[in-house]
């Protein structure tokens, strides 16, 4: 683990990633509790002007803050983005794990399963629970964490079966090592790399999806931002006010770059041969 | 062989069967009935209306009536425009979804594969770098910004093809070019990595040791192997972008699949919505088949189980 991180810090890229994440995180989470704006409070004698001094990137059609409203869009994204994936990792793990300790049929047939979800057509899904519930927030994470732990189960089993009947796991259980205690100390620890590495390529991937969401009307909804909604909304006026499209699109993109790295970052800091191919 | 294709079949009639089966029991929860958001129907032609469609019956013998309409390839009305069937329907939007997807995945492969190629033979040039950071800003810029500002540039400023809409043939070519950047950005990266692997293979040692040269190594014996990551993420993709891609159609207007799905939820419309489902998840399992199948054939270690 302190290898992987001594590994992970060589590169001044994953480090320049790594802090603009936890400069975002710390403005998306301060920013709009400083802001003299709320993110819905319209001003309607300023609408839609660009970068001033009282309002740094703008105001929108309705002249509220962009500023401000990039910002909680910006907690409501990523917020999304994290819970939605630790909810793909809970289940992920969960299933992965059982299907590789338990082996021979149970496996088989638990594998077969995720096969078949794969060909399934989730957006559709999504785009159904999201009229039928109405549009809740929470389910938001729900619904799309139950379409993205199908890879990280296949991750783990794979990492499980590799385990398993290696030397030190047997040991352990000659030793008299519980079961419980064998996948507590002993499995979990190994997998937790893994599951670190293809979680974090998730985050940008579930951000993504729920800007489709939003940006098609069906995620969060206005007077709410998220990311999603602001670009649906800009998208709409972009002839008149190009940049209502603009500074929340750089701002989405310069995160998702910025995840896309630590992904890259993370994955060669864990698995040193991929880095040695570098 | 037909051991494996007989499998195969069998794991996509599942896939139909519960795709079926979970978009009926979705769509009976969907709040609000099918004219109920119009204002003073009479409970007349509501009990009329559930009659026509056979809403009066129990759930599971509507749910059996769903699976017998799909096993028999017998299409039913659309609950929304009727009179009208779902079969005809998805036909006048599939030309639409499918010339947008041929185009864009031209576009992508006749980028994507020269470049990531280029890539991977000058690693650490200024080739490759270029070409790294060109993709890395196409894999981080989504088609919800990136198709708007197209619309903008191309279509609105520069006037070459019409920002939106669906009447002339050029009408393709914008959303066509959206999809095609990021997917492009893709393959590219793809291919980068696994050229790049399969160049450090010793089978290519023996093939540059026998006296083969450089252009013989990358395209009789590595690309060969090193399409197939590339040739994976296809599958996939292909599926997805028949489909509609959601976000491109509602950016350029499109009467696509997309467009159509959206709708069919929002207008309650069951039978279209249930329609494209199962025809997402039949193409989903239609492409992942072919790319198996391509698979064995490029790669003669890999064995077709089924």
């Amino acid at each position: 683990m302190q290898a992987a991180w001594r590994r992970f810090c060589r590169h001044r890229i994953n480090l320049a990633a790594l802090g603009f994440l936890i400069l975002l995180i710390v403005l998306c989470v301060l920013g709009p509790l400083f802001s003299p704006y709320a993110q819905d409070a319209q001003d309607l004698e300023l609408k839609a002007v660009n970068i001033s001094a009282p309002h740094w990137l703008g105001t929108d059609t309705l002249g509220r803050d962009m500023l401000t409203r990039i910002l909680q869009g910006g907690r409501v994204s990523l917020s999304v983005g994290l819970l939605a994936t630790a909810v793909a990792a809970c289940i992920g793990v969960t299933y992965g794990l059982i299907s590789g300790l338990a082996g021979g049929r149970i496996d088989a047939a638990m594998m077969r399963v995720v096969d078949i979800l794969y060909a399934f057509p989730f957006i559709n899904f999504v785009i159904l629970l999201m009229v039928v519930f109405g549009r809740q927030f929470w389910l938001i994470f729900v619904a799309i964490g139950a379409v993205e732990w199908l890879t990280m189960a296949r991750v783990v089993r794979g990492q499980v079966l590799s385990l398993k009947n290696l030397e030190f796991v047997t040991a352990a259980k000659a030793s008299g090592a519980s079961f419980r205690h064998i996948v507590r100390k002993h499995l979990l620890p190994n997998v937790i790399g893994p599951v670190i590495i293809y979680a974090s390529l998730t985050v940008p991937g579930v951000m993504l999806l729920e800007a489709t969401l939003s940006f098609l009307g069906l995620g969060i909804q206005p007077p709410d931002a998220s990311w999603g909604v602001l670009l649906g909304d800009g998208s709409q006026v972009m002839q008149t006010y190009p940049w209502l499209l603009l500074y929340p699109g750089l701002f989405f993109s310069s995160t998702l770059l910025a995840l896309n790295l630590l992904g890259d970052g993370l994955r060669d800091a864990f698995d040193p041969k991929s880095a040695a191919q570098e | 062989m037909i051991r494996f294709l007989l499998s195969r079949l069998l794991q996509g009639v599942i896939v139909i069967f519960m795709v079926i089966t979970i978009t009926f029991f979705l769509s009976k929860m969907i709040p609000g009935g099918l004219i109920q958001n119009e204002k003073n129907v009479s409970p007349v032609t509501l009990k009329a209306q559930a009659e026509y469609y056979g809403w009066d019956k129990p759930l599971i013998v509507q749910w059996w009536k769903q699976i017998v309409h799909y096993a028999t390839f017998d299409m039913p009305e659309s609950t929304h425009f009727r009179g009208r069937y779902i079969d005809e329907i998805i036909a006048s939007g599939f030309p639409v979804s499918a010339s947008v997807a041929v185009l864009a995945l031209s576009i992508a492969l006749s980028i994507g594969i020269p470049v990531g190629a280029i890539s991977a033979l000058k690693p650490h040039t200024l080739e490759d770098r270029v070409s790294m950071l060109a993709t890395t800003t196409g894999i981080c810029t989504p088609t919800m910004v990136s198709g708007p500002i197209i619309a903008l540039v191309l279509g609105l400023h520069l006037r070459w093809f019409n920002a939106s809409g669906w009447q002339e043939s050029g009408d393709v070519v914008l959303p066509a070019v959206t999809l095609g950047i990021i997917y492009s950005a893709y393959i590219a990266r793809l291919m980068r990595g696994s050229l790049r692997e399969t160049l450090a293979l010793e089978f290519i040692r023996t093939a540059r040791a026998k006296g083969a040269g450089e252009i013989a190594v990358v395209f009789r014996h590595a690309m060969k192997l090193a399409c197939l990551p590339v040739l994976n993420f296809l599958g996939p993709a292909a599926a997805g972008l028949l489909t509609g891609s959601f976000v491109v159609e509602t950016t350029f207007q499109l009467p696509g699949l997309g467009q159509f799905f959206i709708a069919a939820v929002k207008n309650n419309d069951h039978q279209l919505t249930m329609g494209l489902s199962v025809l997402f998840a039949a193409l989903i399992v239609f492409f992942n088949l072919l790319v198996d199948l391509l698979q064995a054939w490029l790669n003669p270690r890999i064995r077709l189980q089924a």
